[in-house]
């Protein structure tokens, strides 16, 4: 049994480790691009030949990059904040709460899956100004406070709890709130991290509504700033590599520490029956 | 009995919630408070934000009572930021719009015409190159550029050196010669190109503009109401070019990958020729890494006449612009269209001026990058585009068609004419 | 379960009285859901389904965004769309672009995310791996795509060179430009893929396996009779999500061939690019809203016939 398991075991690292390579080597060569100089980047070489840090400092000083940086760091931190308790509320009450017109609600919600961003941003836009919420975080950060896609996960997970748990909570006399927050959420802690990676995410890389909502330089978010890097003349590739290698930091740090909440989930989740 | 405010007290926490976080974030906008403020977007290039901003800087000084906002967007993204913005109300007082996209503009009501008595048409006519009649719809100018672009044939010195030439081909059949004895392959793959094909890029424009005015067919009616290039002269026309790949292989479709690929390709020095418009002279200049030169568009064909394929982005008064806010934007529309910040706007952007009087100027005509654009000027047609996406398409469509699938270039292009007039039929329809 | 109920137990530290005995308990929880939905419902009716609303009431106008007039044209918008080849031809490469892609995205996401499961030592490292495609800006994934599969430049046909197999020209041939961008959209969304199954076979209590582990049942057994039927809500979830994704697939369409997106003649041009195009760049926006009414209807079919016969009870 356990020479299977180190077998199966050294099989997925064989796997895992040729399955990384193919799966980085865009990456990598996006990575690559962003250390050379600009004449160097159509040369297929794998590395540099002179490699510098020209094109981040360039990104760097040139534009007011540092500013789109924290523009989109607080839009995408406050809009994960808000989905991730709204969403989860949502989730657990179309899972675990019986009432009228509950199937009803989830397919309304679900539904606003299904229209493209596109047809939206045109009444977002009218509303917003009516309301002078042009050009503010709140206004680019308004239609991203909730997600259809979030509630539908949440639900999903949610509905992977037994009930008698929360039967037992209310005999005990737990609100409902608290059934909710004590009890049922701690549960579903991975599908928790999950939604955080993927809606700060979405929210660091949305494009189309900030484009829309933003009119000053100061407040235009990474993806709307990045964009001025690709003109009428064609696109400074090394800068959109370096500036793209810059933009990945934060998600990857929001992943790395909420990836952990997803093996640390195993050990609250792992109750023994 | 606590709890049974529990749900009521939690809606009222979560709104409060969401109106902090509203709260929070509250940036100021625009404010502005002299007596006239206008409003001016364009698209952001630095060197064109740098000379709005200097141009703003003097306009102000000379007009104490007028305040100009100056605002900019990402350009591959700008029409669809400004066509957003109209339907609220808050789009600019002028703006700077591709005049292809006049006509849609114009007839949705967006744009007002410029006042007669400020700009009289006649006197646009004859101090303005040719092609700005394309901004001209029901008799009246609804835009005026302060720079104009036109296309030209940069090629790579040493390499035309190296195939006998002493500077660009003059003629086509001399461009295909270079271009055949430039081209190098290995199996099936292009080592280099002679010529590097962008249907996608500019070469629309030219099989449009001159190839079929070579060939001897005009693309359109005068009236711009019918597609007249379905014909054997424009069957002709369109296979001479697309015999560039399929029969003399001087070139190849994405030679090189990316947005501009044939004009990294002729910077890098993989591509002996390319057609491009003067506004990629700035990044040419910039990166290129090797010796390159400018020349007119090659002629040739049964009726060898020059031709030239021209653009512009052309400033125009939006519907936003009422009253006083109206005078201070035709006050500064002049400005900008003014010999003064043409002069300045070909020095710090490097762009043609609209204006005759300057692309008249020797010194201009003589300089060997901006010479060839400025000569070509009198003969370049800006095409009436009454929907420049579509439009661009359907050429682009047909030679995809004859270049990918073998489609014979007079059966494309009898697609091509039928779908095009549609296009046209649609927005003329609309205006009777 | 009524053990695990038990285990809970001590995370009830506060004990509260129920409502009192006046209200009937099944109203006494519809309030509280109502209580619970009241602020994300409003929202959700205000800033998407309103719009939607006014989305879909235009279709039956004509309006190009920059005028005012928006006149009544009845089913014209409709008609026209019936009758645009290139719209016909964008529905089914977005049903070919979800056929294609949706399973494979699964399949490579589910065994990825079972591989990960197994590894302890590099295992965070492991995974940042796989989810970096999903970061990558994707005008910056889609520069680098088109250089890995140039016929002339390109990695791809470097390694079929290897092979001896003859140059392919992918993005540049009509038939297998869509193939590509499907290739690069799985690449890009494994990430996500993972991501969500990792936390779904995370919530699966290891004692079900170790129970059955000590009845003697293979890998194989256990995949189907334990990890299959927990991992129903998130394979579901998978599959719903997936589908509405290559429904509205258009970054990576537009960006892998941005000076003729959608092409070479059409071929990979999908419904949310056409949307796109009619809407922003010919400026009918009651066509485009038509588009969305259709596309609408497809994904909420679609979507609620895999909810009706995919989701199972989870039964412990």
């Amino acid at each position: 049994m356990r020479v299977r398991r180190r077998l199966v075991c050294a099989a997925a690292y064989a796997v895992l480790t040729l399955g990384g390579v193919v799966v980085l080597f865009p990456f990598f060569w996006m990575l690559i691009t962003s250390f050379k100089p600009f004449d160097e980047i159509f040369a297929l070489s794998f590395w540099p030949s002179r490699p510098t840090l020209d094109n981040y400092l360039q990104v760097l000083t040139a534009t007011r990059f540092p500013r789109w940086y924290l523009n989109s760091l607080v839009v995408a931190t406050a809009t994960t904040a808000s989905v991730l308790f709204f969403d989860s509320l949502v989730g657990y009450t179309l899972a675990k709460l019986r009432f009228p017109g509950r199937d009803l609600v989830f397919v309304l919600i679900l539904s606003t899956l299904m229209i493209p961003t596109e047809m939206l941003v045109i009444p977002w836009f009218v509303t917003s100004s009516e309301r002078g919420w042009v050009d503010t975080y709140w206004g680019i950060a308004f239609p991203g406070l909730m997600s259809a896609f979030g509630v539908f996960l949440m639900r999903q997970f949610f509905e992977t709890l037994p009930d008698d748990l929360l039967d037992a909570g209310r005999i005990d006399g737990v609100s409902e709130f608290g059934l909710f927050r004590r009890i049922a959420l701690p549960l579903v802690r991975p599908a928790m991290s999950a939604l955080a990676i993927l809606t700060f995410l979405g929210n660091w890389n949305a494009f189309l509504w900030p484009l829309i909502i933003i009119q000053s330089d100061a407040m235009r978010t990474l993806p709307v700033g990045m964009a001025l890097f690709s003109g009428e003349a064609g696109s400074a590739w090394n800068l959109i590599m370096a500036a793209s290698g810059l933009a990945i930091v934060p998600v990857i740090v929001v992943f790395g520490i909420f990836q952990r909440q997803i093996i640390e989930g195993v050990v609250l989740t792992g109750v023994k029956g | 009995m606590a709890d049974r405010h529990g749900p009521i007290r939690l809606v009222a926490w979560a709104v409060a919630t969401a109106v902090t976080m509203g709260a929070i974030v509250a940036a100021p906008g625009v404010a502005g408070a002299s007596p006239v403020t206008i409003t001016y977007w364009q698209y952001e290039y630095p060197s064109k934000v740098k000379a709005i901003n200097e141009l703003i800087r003097q306009f102000e000084a000379e007009n104490p009572g007028i305040k100009v906002v100056h605002q900019t967007f990402p350009y591959e993204a700008y029409n669809q930021r400004v066509a957003a913005s109209v339907p609220a109300g808050r789009g600019p007082d002028v703006v700077n719009l591709f005049y292809g996209w006049l006509p849609l503009y114009v007839e949705s009501g967006y744009l007002q015409p410029l006042p007669p008595d400020a700009f009289p048409p006649a006197q646009i006519e004859a101090e303005f190159a040719p092609m700005v009649q394309a901004a001209k719809l029901d008799g009246k100018y609804w835009a005026l550029p302060t720079a104009v672009r036109t296309l030209a044939l940069f090629y790579n010195k040493d390499m035309l050196k190296q195939a006998g030439f002493q500077g660009a081909p003059a003629t086509w059949d001399e461009f295909l010669k270079a271009a055949e004895a430039l081209t190098e392959r290995s199996d099936s793959r292009f080592r280099r190109v002679g010529f590097a094909v962008a249907p996608n890029g500019q070469d629309h424009h030219l099989v449009r503009e001159v190839l079929f005015r070579q060939w001897g067919t005009a693309p359109y009616s005068e009236d711009g109401r019918k597609v007249t290039y379905d014909n054997p002269q424009g069957a002709a026309a369109l296979g001479f070019y697309t015999d560039w790949v399929t029969k003399y292989r001087i070139g190849v479709l994405n030679f090189f990958p990316g947005d501009s690929g044939y004009r990294d390709a002729l910077m890098q020095g993989l591509a002996a020729m390319i057609v491009d418009g003067s506004f990629a002279v700035g990044s040419i200049k910039s990166g290129a890494r090797v010796d390159w030169g400018v020349a007119e568009l090659p002629t040739g064909g049964p009726h060898p006449l020059r031709s030239n394929f021209g653009s512009f982005w052309a400033n125009g008064i939006t519907r936003n612009a009422r009253g006083e806010k109206l005078d201070a934007a035709v006050k500064f529309l002049k400005f900008l269209t003014s010999e003064k910040a043409m002069r300045y706007w070909l020095e710090v952007v490097g762009e043609i001026p609209a204006r005759r009087a300057l692309a008249d100027d020797p010194a201009l005509r003589k300089d060997p990058v901006y010479g060839p654009f400025i000569a070509s000027l009198p003969y370049a047609h800006a095409t009436f585009f009454v929907d420049e996406s579509g439009q661009r398409q359907v050429m682009l469509d047909a030679i995809n068609a004859v270049i990918l699938q073998g489609v014979p270039p007079a059966q494309a292009l009898a697609q091509a004419a039928q779908r095009e007039q549609k296009i046209l039929d649609d927005f003329w329809a609309k205006r009777r | 379960m009524a053990q695990l109920a038990r285990r809970a137990q001590p995370l009830l530290a506060r004990k509260r009285r129920g409502l009192g005995p006046s209200v009937p308990l099944r109203w006494q929880r519809a309030l509280w859901a109502y209580a619970f939905l009241a602020v994300p419902l409003a929202f959700f009716l205000s800033i998407r389904i309103w719009p939607a609303v006014q989305a879909f009431n235009l279709s039956v106008h004509e309006w190009n965004i920059v005028g005012e007039a928006q006149p009544y044209v009845g089913a014209a918008n409709f008609r026209e769309l019936a009758a645009d080849p290139r719209f016909a031809r964008a529905l089914l490469n977005t049903l070919q672009y979800t056929v294609v892609g949706v399973p494979l995205q699964l399949a490579l996401g589910l065994a990825l995310a079972m591989l990960l499961e197994q590894v302890r030592w590099l295992r965070g490292l492991l995974r940042a791996v796989y989810f970096v495609p999903y970061v990558t800006p994707v005008v910056a994934a889609a520069w680098v795509w088109q250089w890995l599969y140039s016929p002339n430049f390109g990695a791809v046909n470097g390694v079929l060179d290897l092979l001896g197999l003859p140059p392919q020209p992918f993005l540049n041939s009509p038939e297998q430009a869509l193939y590509a961008v499907v290739a690069m959209v799985v690449w890009q969304n494994l990430g996500f893929q993972v991501v969500i199954f990792l936390a779904g076979l995370q919530s699966i209590p290891r004692v079900y396996y170790e129970a059955a582990g000590m009845d003697g049942a293979g890998p194989w057994r256990l995949f189907r009779h334990i990890t299959l039927p927990l991992l129903n809500p998130t394979i579901v979830f998978s599959v719903v999500i997936g589908t509405l994704q290559y429904l509205q697939l258009f970054a990576q369409v537009v960006n892998l061939n941005f000076l003729d997106q959608g092409g070479p003649l059409d071929s990979t041009l999908t419904v949310a690019l056409y949307i796109y195009q009619v809407a922003f760049q010919r400026f009918r926006m009651g066509q485009a809203a038509a588009a969305t009414v259709v596309l609408f209807a497809v994904m909420m079919a679609v979507a609620l016939l895999q909810l009706r016969f995919l989701s199972r009870r989870v039964e412990y």
